[in-house]
């Protein structure tokens, strides 16, 4: 999918660590390994991102509320880097409380998008 | 993948091999465990060889610390051997490149253990 389209190889794995870890938190954190509860993966190429949704039917998540991972008090714990990763990863990263769950949209821009972002960065 | 941790002794150093995968399930509990059972053994000196460990997740990062902080718990230290690129870069987004030692070189990692 990140090959299709047009991420490099660096990039295919920064997606999928991403996809990886919301998946996770979707269903761990998220629905809390209830059976009775679905979560749902979509997916989306446009002209200049690849565009990934993932969503649970949990209690849902105040990103607000997440302690940084970074923080000298927080660096030695043993949990707790799952969104920081994803958003280090990932070019945007949106979350939403859909009353009940929560949805995660994971962004990484493709072609053009992606060299003016990296411009721009410069 | 999935990981496998194999044990060996050097100069009083209890080096552990580590190939596949550290993430959440089976990869991050043979880690506990492992890591577990050379503390129940009294091993104070621990070298984790990731050199052969191909991808790490967030629990995987979790689990490193939580072996670190549990071997320092008992008097004893843990050393990481031979990053990935991938596990190198994760290490430094976290910030946890500067709270581990990590070497590249195996003698001299055995060698950095306080006699």
């Amino acid at each position: 999918m990140a090959a299709r389209a047009g991420l490099a190889e660096d990039e295919q794995y920064q997606v999928a660590m991403a996809v990886r870890e919301a998946a996770v938190n979707a269903v761990l954190h998220g629905n809390a390994y209830d059976p009775g509860k679905r979560f749902m993966v979509a997916y989306e190429t446009t002209t200049d991102a690849l565009v990934i949704t993932i969503s649970d039917q949990g209690k849902g998540l105040d990103p607000a509320s997440l302690p940084d991972p970074l923080a000298p008090e927080n660096l030695m714990k043993g949990s707790g880097r799952g969104i920081f990763l994803i958003r280090a990863f990932m070019d945007e990263v949106k979350i939403r409380n859909t009353n009940p769950g929560t949805e995660i949209i994971l962004i990484k821009h493709t072609g053009r998008s992606a060299a003016k972002a990296k411009e721009e960065a410069q | 993948m999935s990981m496998k941790a194999t044990n060996r002794q050097v100069d009083g150093v209890s080096i552990v091999d580590m190939s596949g995968r550290i993430t959440l399930g089976e990869g991050s509990v043979v880690l506990r465990d492992t890591i577990r059972d050379l503390i129940g053994k009294g091993e104070k000196k621990i070298l984790l060889n990731l050199g052969d460990v191909t991808y790490i997740d967030s629990s995987g990062i979790g689990e490193l610390v939580s072996a670190f902080t549990a071997v320092r718990r008992e008097g004893g230290e843990l050393k990481l051997l031979k990053l990935t690129k991938k596990v190198h870069d994760l290490l430094q987004i976290t910030k946890l490149y500067t709270v581990f030692d990590i070497k590249d070189d195996e003698a001299a990692a055995i060698k950095a253990f306080t006699k």
